[in-house]
């Protein structure tokens, strides 16, 4: 097997940042003291005069953003997932969310696999704390291409935007050459009807070489790819229930709030399927190099065949 | 400022105090209190101070004003009816189901309004925000911002201040309302955040104190704020909570209770009275 090119998708939202930035005036971005691990320093070096460092003071950052964008302006505002969507909700939820501020979040370190830092950086919360707010659109891209093409979409829409991206490289499935990424829609990535895998970020690429090894043992599972976490894509999920009959959602993020609640509560109203959630199972996590804890919390290809295994026997 | 002039603005401030009166007594509810001791900076602020339109509300070139303490809202609406941004008769509506004027602004539904506030403490981030983004444009707005010195509690303030004279922000106002009080009792008993000049000083700004009830003072300081190069200003302004009305000058409970029909009938009478006496001084 050839060698997978990794990347991560911080490097994807830096990377399309200084692109964006080429095109448009109007973008700046804003980070607190981390611009080196968030990657919007390659924003800076492109433009220094268009980044704004707001120093340790996440809360003030976003509202700061806030204000630039009803001056025309349109903010990236960046830094780690646990302290744009924990630290400063209130403020994202009164000062952007409410008056409906055209502010994209890019919150980088999202999940467990920010690895070493531990618990008080591994964000599980945010899909969680970002869905909550009304009109808020929430995306977290799977590889590099699609993160960069999600960042163009955020800045191309109007309104208040969250991303999550994630520290660790993770491989390229997506071809740049035919990939098309539009907010709210979901895309399937293999065929078959005997159990649907829904999953989104980093746990996409899991999906797929689950859906390998199953294929192996005759089994066919639909991997589904949901890249926008609200609005979700009702139509691709309820047709993956209807021709499947059983869905695993995969996520890095709680078990409570994320993705795999999002397919409950559609599911539950709308079509009734057995559901399995994989994500993080309302723990805290812990220091350790990032692959090596995906593993111990399931996050994983096989963890995610052996629940398939279970549900279709 | 003229005689003249100075009569016509302080006339129209006694037109906003009975305009959050009216209000706050038509809702039940609302913050009459911190709406009053602003009454005159409000006035200031929207008929002398500030470069805007009320006939084109959204103009990018306009000044911008951010309410902190959003729930001083009563006096803003008044102000903004007053300077005929919607009609004075709305203002009974405030805080009525489907009515526009929420109990905090939202820069949505109310025509003027800037930003929509209420959480305290994130108006001034934002306002810095508009004026680091007109900065950083080159376009000459100013932004203004009104503070409670309760607000000031709030940490996110102190972070926002901090910014503002990192980007020497010397086109943004920073005006704190020192009217003493806030819900729980006496500022300096509940959180002491005196001395505020000094702190506002050691965080870069350009400060200037006055009596938030006397125009020429309030002119004064603005006219300084202009001057000013490089740094942020911040104007502190002594005032009384609930001023105008006798009964709730200086009054704790004044802060988040309306006027029942007595107590409505007897601040409107002060306040016409007050304004009668006005009206009857001489022009020049």
């Amino acid at each position: 097997m050839s060698e997978v090119k990794k990347i991560a998708t911080r490097e994807s939202y830096g990377n399309a940042l200084k692109e964006l930035g080429a095109e448009h005036e109007n973008l700046v971005v804003l980070d607190a003291d981390l611009a080196a691990a968030t990657k919007t320093g390659i924003f800076k070096k492109a433009f220094p005069e268009r980044h704004f460092d707001c120093g340790i003071a996440e809360a003030n950052m976003v509202c700061v953003a806030a204000g630039m964008s009803t001056m025309g302006l349109v903010p990236f505002v960046s830094t780690f997932a646990m302290f744009a969507a924990g630290r400063a909700f209130e403020q994202v939820r009164n000062t952007v969310g409410y008056p409906r501020c055209n502010v994209k979040i890019g919150a980088t370190h999202g999940g467990i696999s920010v690895g070493e830092d531990g618990a008080s950086h591994q964000c599980c919360e945010d899909f969680a704390l970002m869905r909550a707010i009304p009109g808020m659109t929430v995306i977290s891209p799977s590889d590099d291409v699609e993160a960069r093409a999600a960042v163009k979409a955020a800045y191309a829409y109007e309104g208040p935007v969250y991303l999550r991206f994630g520290r660790l490289a993770v491989p390229v499935f997506h071809d740049e050459g035919s990939f098309h990424f539009e907010i709210g829609k979901g895309e399937q990535l293999t065929e078959g009807s005997d159990i649907a895998i829904v999953a989104t970020g980093l746990m996409v690429n899991e999906a797929i070489e689950a859906a390998r090894q199953l294929s192996d043992a005759g089994i066919h599972a639909r991997v589904i790819n949901i890249a926008t976490i609200k609005p979700i894509d009702e139509d691709i999920i309820l047709a993956a229930a209807k021709d499947c009959g059983k869905i695993i959602t995969c996520e890095e993020h709680s078990v409570i709030g994320g993705l795999g609640e999002a397919v409950c509560s559609l599911l539950s109203e709308k079509c009734p399927t057995p559901v399995r959630r994989i994500g993080v199972n309302d723990t805290f996590g812990h220091s350790g190099p990032a692959a090596a804890l995906l593993g111990q919390f399931g996050l994983s290809a096989e963890h995610i065949a052996e629940t398939a295994r279970e549900m279709v026997k | 400022m003229t005689k003249a002039e100075k009569k016509a603005l302080s006339i129209t401030a006694c037109k906003v105090r009975k305009g959050i009166i009216e209000s706050t007594h038509a809702a039940k509810a609302g913050h009459p209190g911190g709406s009053l001791s602003s009454a005159d900076l409000f006035t200031y602020l929207y008929f002398k101070e500030m470069r805007i339109d009320p006939k084109n509300p959204r103009d990018p070139a306009r000044d911008r004003f951010v309410l902190s303490k959003g729930h001083t809202a009563p006096g803003l609406y008044a102000a903004l009816a007053e300077r005929g941004y919607f009609p004075v008769e709305d203002l009974l509506t405030l805080r009525k189901i489907d009515s526009y004027l929420q109990g905090h602004p939202n820069m949505n539904t109310v025509p003027g309004v800037d930003m929509s506030t209420g959480s305290l403490g994130q108006g001034v981030s934002a306002a810095a925000g508009m004026a680091l983004a007109a900065k950083s444009k080159k376009e000459d707005v100013n932004v203004y911002t009104l503070l409670g010195d309760g607000e000031i509690e709030e940490g996110q303030v102190w972070e926002a201040f901090m910014l503002s004279a990192h980007y020497k922000l010397d086109n943004l106002c920073v005006i704190i309302d020192l009217n003493g009080l806030q819900i729980d009792g006496a500022t300096k008993d509940v959180m002491n955040s005196a001395p505020v000049d000094e702190k506002m000083k050691a965080f870069g700004f350009a400060v200037t104190t006055i009596d938030g009830h006397n125009l020429d003072e309030i002119e004064q300081a603005f006219s300084a704020f202009h001057a000013e190069k490089g740094k942020p200003t911040c104007i502190l302004m002594n005032t009384h909570k609930g001023k105008g009305v006798s009964f709730m000058t200086d009054s704790v409970d004044w802060h988040g209770k309306a006027p029942n029909d007595a107590e409505y009938e007897q601040a409107m009478a002060e306040l016409n009275a007050a304004q009668k006496e006005m009206e009857a001084q001489a022009d020049e």
